[in-house]
């Protein structure tokens, strides 16, 4: 790293802009949501124990569940939601982004304005509360001129734990489709980018620092006597925030076609690639970056994003919950027909895979003469696998057991970026890799022969979106890419994207073009 | 007392929280202008007898007339205006200032903020508080102040009937004996109807007009001071037994002291 001179900050700075502004949006949203939905509930409940127990069990088991969990739950919920209301009403609302973010987020937000609500409430002394009976206030005034003035500090310590927590965890709202400050951690930490990381994480700490000063301010105004000036000054802070983040989202023309990418490596260049062929050709497009895989596809299939880069095994087994295993060309052939009945379209097949494959040092490959799947099922109880979180309960383990009868010594799960230095390193013997993973080569790997084909075929698919399925000039933009990209120069480019010494994605993206482009001379 | 009708009708009243009955059969009546101290050991029911009066509690059986109306057919809110209250240790509001600790039920009522605030200087200047402490927070003031204000909130909607919470009991013995003989003063230069409860019958004797004395929920004698302590009821001359010894151990110091 070279400092701030490294071009990286610059091209984080860039991103800022459109970064901090979704994010401030999103999570401002939650908050007022929160406030909103909790407030009142605290109040009705305040004075019955049973509803008021209820309510903070639920609120507490939500607390409970992790961040990345609640966001993800959000986005099945909302899309069963839409397709209800469509049905009954004929209105659809998009179940992508913004408002599961915003939903997850709030119910985040609940828990501690409303345990801070009802123990500001409960907490004030009761003769205050018969004085301000027995001077003749209604219980109305008696709340709004006693009880609320008074437990106002402690609610507003709820509101402010609630801001910061939101703020937190609004970086997760990424992989739903929601551009947030976490877009710089997802992309960060899939390309190796620790500027990005770093950035990410300090502009959320700053702004949850910031909107915490705000509604200090705010607090310490309305707990002293004469302190207009405080809350005029904390709520213009405020408003000057939200009014910041709405500008260049108004400000700016919108990108017609938005090209998504999953939360790896190969997504964020390949989205990149696409999009700058896009540009070239005289479209604008952005891209979105960071979704989940269970969302992504129906993001394009809703038409939030024009297209995006996915793998006929995963679309086969995740998205079409086929266990079965077919060889390559019918898997396409039956893929294309089930997607055309989503009205999806399937460009092509770029010409590369990215399946998971069995894989280990060469000179330990060699050295213990194991050249197939079938050699290493033999050697497999003295050894040692690892694989992604995922790896272990998809239905290609269970398919590799199964045709060779593979019984390993031992299993770990890992994070793939770290799995491949774990290998060469000897920390486990083989490891479940990605075909098209540059790291392959950088550490001197072999990937495993699949004599018996229990590995499904990954081949990377081009899709797009049904708006956009028979747009001629988004098609003919996309077309050079078919077919052009092989396996040695997607481990190449993947490296180079992942070391994160020769650039961004978008720098990345650029050179790969340039390979195909000298490739097709 | 007079002919006249009675202030406050108090008519075979009663109050259970529980098994516990706080309050257990009480008549009484209290006469225009009468200032009634109503005094018992704590759990007597003395201070459940004053918040039944403004209906901060409902009876269970019973009724109270006030000014000839019987209180359970009246808006509560409005007769809780209408009666001024004195809470114990002040119960003044934290968060707002004198000023607006004193004129909270004239701005419940509606008054306009200048007849609010001609109010309030009025009040401080009856209860004798330097005007500059109008903008002081509670906290900010001394233990007497704080009454004084106590008395100036339960003033400032003109009430004919003011119902006191052992008002002076936190207070040191001679800021209590200023107070009491302030406030006795202002009791009869408004005219109004005082109900104090206290726990301390020497209070009671040099206060009221009256004194009730209440045990286990009942009413167990109602006289003016000078047939309370002649009582022969032996509950009542338990109570007088401390500070009569008391009274007798001084008079002998300090005539030996003068001499």
């Amino acid at each position: 790293m070279t400092g701030l001179l490294d071009p990286r900050w610059s091209e984080a700075f860039a991103r800022l802009p459109d970064y901090l502004g979704a994010h401030v949006r999103v999570s401002l949203a939650a908050l007022a949501l929160g406030l909103a939905v909790s407030l009142p509930l605290a109040l009705i409940t305040r004075h019955r124990p049973a509803a008021r127990g209820v309510l903070l069990g639920i609120a507490s088991i939500a607390q409970t569940v992790p961040g990345l969990a609640l966001l993800a739950l959000f986005y099945p919920l909302l899309l069963a939601l839409a397709a209800l209301s469509a049905r009954w009403f004929g209105v659809s609302f998009s179940a992508f982004g913004f408002l599961p973010a915003v939903l997850a987020l709030a119910l985040y937000a609940m828990l501690p304005v409303l345990r801070n609500t009802i123990t500001g409430l409960q907490g004030i002394d009761p003769a205050l509360i018969e004085a301000a009976k027995g001077v003749g206030m209604t219980e109305r005034q008696s709340l709004a001129l006693v009880e609320w003035p008074l437990a106002l500090p402690v609610i507003m310590a709820g509101i402010r734990t609630a801001a910061v927590w939101v703020i937190g965890t609004a970086t997760l709202s990424t992989p739903i489709g929601q551009t947030s400050l976490g877009n710089y951690i997802f992309a960060g930490l899939q390309t190796q980018n620790w500027v990005f990381v770093l950035f990410g994480c300090a502009a959320a700490a700053l702004l949850a620092l910031a909107v915490d000063g705000l509604l200090a301010l705010i607090e310490h105004g309305l707990r002293h006597h004469r302190g207009r000036t405080r809350i005029a000054l904390g709520a213009m802070g405020l408003a000057a925030l939200i009014a910041a983040s709405l500008a260049p989202s108004l400000a700016r023309t919108p990108a017609h076609y938005v090209i998504g990418a999953k939360t790896f490596t190969e997504q964020y260049v390949l989205s990149e690639l696409i999009a700058q062929r896009l540009n070239a050709a005289g479209l604008t497009a952005t891209t979105r970056e960071g979704l989940g895989s269970n969302v992504i596809f129906e993001a394009l299939r809703e038409g939030e994003i024009d297209a995006y880069v996915d793998y006929s095994g995963t679309l086969w087994a995740n998205q079409f919950r086929h266990t079965d295993i077919r060889p390559r060309d019918e898997l396409l052939a039956e893929l294309s027909a089930m997607l055309a009945r989503d009205n999806v379209a399937l460009l092509g097949e770029l010409g590369f895979a990215n399946a998971y494959a069995l894989v280990m040092p060469r000179a330990r490959a060699n050295a213990l003469g194991i050249r197939s799947i079938a050699d290493l099922a033999a050697r497999a109880p003295d050894l040692s696998i690892a694989g992604d979180y995922e790896f272990f309960s998809r239905p290609e383990w269970t398919a590799l057991q199964q045709a060779y009868g593979l019984r390993f010594g031992n299993q770990r799960q890992m994070q793939p970026d770290f799995m491949y230095a774990a290998v060469a390193a000897g920390e486990v013997d083989v490891i479940a890799g990605y075909t098209s993973d540059g790291l392959i080569a950088k550490y001197d790997l072999v990937v495993l022969d699949d004599p018996r084909t229990a590995i499904p075929p990954y081949d990377a698919v081009l899709l797009l979106s049904p708006r956009r399925a028979g747009d001629r000039a988004f098609r003919e933009a996309l077309r050079p890419l078919v077919g052009a990209i092989d396996i040695a120069t997607m481990r190449d480019a993947n490296l180079r994207a992942a070391d994160g010494k020769t650039g961004s994605a978008a720098d990345v993206a650029r050179w790969l073009w340039d390979q195909i482009a000298a490739g097709r001379k | 007392m007079s002919a006249s009708a009675p202030a406050i009708s108090v008519q075979r009243v009663a109050r259970r929280f529980g098994r516990v009955t706080a309050v257990d059969d009480v008549s009484l009546d209290i006469g225009e202008g009468e200032f009634l101290a109503v005094v018992g050991a704590s759990g007597s029911g003395k201070t459940t007898l004053l918040r039944l009066i403004n209906r901060l509690i409902a009876p269970d059986n019973g009724r109270i007339v006030i000014h000839g109306e019987d209180i359970a057919a009246s808006d509560a809110v409005a007769l809780r205006r209408r009666i001024g209250m004195v809470f114990q240790s002040g119960a003044l509001f934290p968060h707002m200032s004198v000023a607006d600790n004193i004129g909270i039920t004239p701005r419940l009522i509606g008054e306009t903020r200048q007849e609010i605030a001609t109010r309030i200087d009025e009040m401080m200047a009856l209860v004798q508080l330097a005007p500059e402490l109008r903008a002081r927070l509670p906290h900010e003031l001394s233990g007497g102040q704080r009454q004084r204000v106590g008395v100036a909130r339960a003033l400032a909607a003109g009430p004919r009937i003011v119902l006191m919470d052992e008002p002076f009991g936190a207070l040191d013995p001679l800021t209590r004996d200023t107070l009491g003989e302030d406030y006795r003063a202002l009791h009869a230069r408004l005219g109004l109807v005082t109900v104090m409860v206290t726990h301390d019958i020497t209070e009671a004797l040099l206060l009221a007009d009256r004194i009730a004395v209440m045990c286990e929920g009942r009413l167990v004698a109602i006289a003016d001071p000078k047939r309370i302590s002649q009582s022969g009821e032996p509950y009542v001359r338990d109570l007088l037994r401390a500070p009569r010894r008391q009274a007798e151990r001084l008079a002998a110091l300090l005539t030996q002291g003068t001499r």
